[in-house]
């Protein structure tokens, strides 16, 4: 793409549960094929940011801009959004089939291997490790190819394994121009790809 | 508020004149019923609350649908307190029915008055709706779910009226019947003027819930503001 | 169009899926019911007529659903998979009935235990009765999926679950009583297709407001 344009804009952002306020006056702009880091303590709105940008909630006040269709935004939250009592298989063909993926079969075998999930297919998530239901989110995640990547601290419950397979997926991610927004506690991990950072303060 | 539009002072003092002005037809202007006696006077003041109720909820259910549709700030607060306004004149409906129904047939409580029956559904139903608000954390999920079931009220009200007649039709047959009184000229005109003041009434108190409400809500966010 | 009936048998088959893997639901209303029936029977005294007996079946049905019903969304709730499916349907009020199918196949499956148990027990059920059970199984699962989404989302949601449900549940009782008991059930029945065209359009509307935000 010759000229990046804003995928995401984001102005005077504020969002509110009655009387407490967990975002104010959020400002960004983020380009198409660009990352942005999202940082801050524990409370401070990453969470709420990122459903804000991934579509799972709307802000109180303030203006957010998302260039990209709703379906073709991708999301891994703090919960791995999955049924506990499917397996692998039956979660990404649910959801192959309800994101309207071509090809479902080969594209859920494809990420499974990727993520090192494929022996593990059958099993029901339930019998999974946390590290494994990460892997798992982030398959689902990824599974629609989403042009838009949002990912709520990516990293965390993973082992080292893990964590090498998701370093070489963002990498991948950013090669292939996909915008990204990551939050985490770690932001030294993702420096190498960032083109913008945020660090939230309590509100 | 615009200048031209009456202040709120001054519509409840011109409701209570009104209210004065109805107590005194029902009693001296209305003829007096042949079989009920004084007692059914109440008629007077039970009908007009029962529609009171009904234009509440309607208004309620009026502001939810705003709500969602339009995402407007202003409707939360207008549609729980026209709901909550109607669910103290359902009570009211349900109070002044019962003195009615012990005044006319000596009991307090019948299931053959097919209004006093669906005000009793629609009061649970109601009742609900504060539980339910309650449960749920403030923020735009409240709203809606608020909302949503605002508008399952008032499409419950007409099919639970038709559920009741056709109940008592033959599930039960009543017992006790009560002719809608053929109003005559001056009775018409009590029965008018009471209603006016209860609408008026009912339309003062929103209003001052609904100020009320506002001036906490800007309470807060001023509280809010200067503790930053 | 296709498409949209495609996600909701996805949806409900997941449902089905669900339930035939961790079985604790349908047997449970299955159970339940007849329990339910056995204490009427000790409940009701000796005098009482056979019309009473048709209320009390559908208090019975009424229960039954409120105990499927309260766990409806219970596989949703765990891993936060409802917020997962709102993201990914491109009609969100496809999730509202696949979940009213799925809801529905166990409820008619407990009915399949319940009527026949009712029948032995009590009083003989002819056509009408049964297509009234079946009017009202249909309302009582487009509205119960709707009303226990709400409930889903507050906090103490089993006790919230019936007082929400049991005033829009009312004029199905009437319904279906009077279809069983009445020497002319067509006007109850066409009354129960009523409700079930109101509310299951009113909650297919609706259901997109509950959960989106």
């Amino acid at each position: 793409m010759a000229v990046s344009e804003a995928v995401v804009r984001a102005v005077g952002l504020e969002k509110r549960y009655g009387l407490r306020t967990v975002l104010r006056d959020v400002s960004f702009e983020l380009e198409s094929g660009g990352a942005l880091v999202v940082t801050g303590p524990n409370g401070a709105g990453k969470s709420t940011l990122l459903r804000l940008i991934g579509g799972l909630a709307a802000p109180s006040r303030g203006l957010l801009e998302i260039g990209i269709e709703r379906r073709r935004v991708g999301f891994l939250g703090h919960e791995p959004l999955v049924y506990r009592e499917l397996t692998a298989l039956e979660n990404l063909d649910l959801y192959g089939r309800l994101y309207g993926v071509p090809e479902r079969r080969e594209r859920i075998g494809m990420l499974l291997g990727r993520f090192g999930l494929w022996e593990a297919r059958r099993q029901r998530i339930s019998s999974y490790s946390r590290g494994m239901t990460q892997r798992l989110a982030l398959c689902r995640a990824l599974l629609h190819e989403p042009d838009l990547v949002v990912l709520d601290e990516p990293h965390a419950s993973l082992d080292d394994d893990g964590l090498a397979l998701l370093d070489a997926e963002l990498g991948t991610l950013a090669a292939a121009g996909k915008t990204l927004v990551v939050a985490t506690h770690d932001p030294a991990r993702v420096a190498a790809l960032a083109t913008g950072s945020i660090a939230l303060g309590h509100a | 508020m615009s200048i031209t539009r009456p202040s709120l002072s001054a519509l409840a003092a011109f409701a209570v004149a009104l209210a004065a002005a109805s107590v005194l037809m029902t009693f001296f202007v209305a003829p007096e019923d042949a079989d009920q006696g004084l007692s059914q006077k109440i008629f007077y003041v039970h009908v007009p609350i029962a529609l009171t109720a009904y234009a509440c909820f309607g208004l309620g259910a009026w502001k939810a649908l705003r709500l969602l549709l339009t995402r407007g700030e202003r409707y939360d607060l207008e549609s729980y307190t026209g709901i909550h306004q109607g669910t103290i004149f359902g009570a009211l409906t349900l109070v002044t029915g019962s003195i009615w129904a012990k005044a006319s047939w000596g009991v307090w409580w019948t299931w053959s008055s097919n209004q006093l029956v669906l005000f009793l559904v629609l009061f649970l139903f109601y009742c609900a709706y504060f539980m339910l608000r309650f449960s749920i954390e403030p923020g735009p999920q409240r709203e809606r779910i608020s909302a949503v079931y605002a508008l399952f009220g008032v499409a419950l009200i007409p099919v639970s009226f038709f559920a009741i007649r056709l109940a008592s039709d033959f599930i039960h047959p009543t017992v006790f019947t009560r002719d809608g009184p053929q109003m005559t000229g001056s009775m018409f005109a009590a029965f008018c003027t009471s209603w006016a003041a209860i609408t008026l009434l009912a339309y003062v108190m929103y209003r001052t819930e609904l100020a009320g409400k506002r001036t906490d809500v800007n309470l807060r966010d001023l509280r809010e503001a200067l503790a930053r | 169009m296709t498409a949209y009936l495609g996600d909701v048998a996805a949806l409900a088959r997941k449902d089905l899926r669900l339930e035939l893997r961790a079985r604790d639901t349908l047997p449970a209303m299955a159970l339940f019911v007849v329990a339910t029936l056995v204490v009427f029977h000790f409940a009701l005294p000796g005098g009482a007529s056979e019309d009473a007996a048709y209320g009390l079946l559908w208090v019975a049905l009424v229960f039954t659903a409120l105990l499927g019903l309260g766990r409806a969304w219970a596989p949703e709730s765990e891993a936060g998979a409802l917020d997962g499916l709102v993201l990914a349907t491109s009609d969100r009020s496809a999730i509202w009935l696949g979940k009213a199918l799925a809801t529905l196949a166990f409820l008619l499956a407990a009915e399949i235990v319940a009527l026949p148990a009712f029948a032995l027990f009590f009083a003989p059920l002819d056509g009408p009765a049964l297509l009234g059970v079946l009017l009202a199984s249909v309302g009582i699962c487009a509205v119960g999926s709707l009303v226990s989404a709400m409930a889903a989302a507050a906090r103490g949601r089993e006790v919230l679950l019936p007082l929400l449900f049991l005033p829009l549940a009312i004029p199905l009782v009437v319904g279906g009583v009077g279809s069983s008991i009445s020497p002319e059930p067509g006007a109850y029945l066409a009354f129960l297709g009523l409700y079930d065209a109101v509310f299951a359009i009113l909650s297919w509307a609706a259901f997109e407001y509950v959960v989106t935000e």
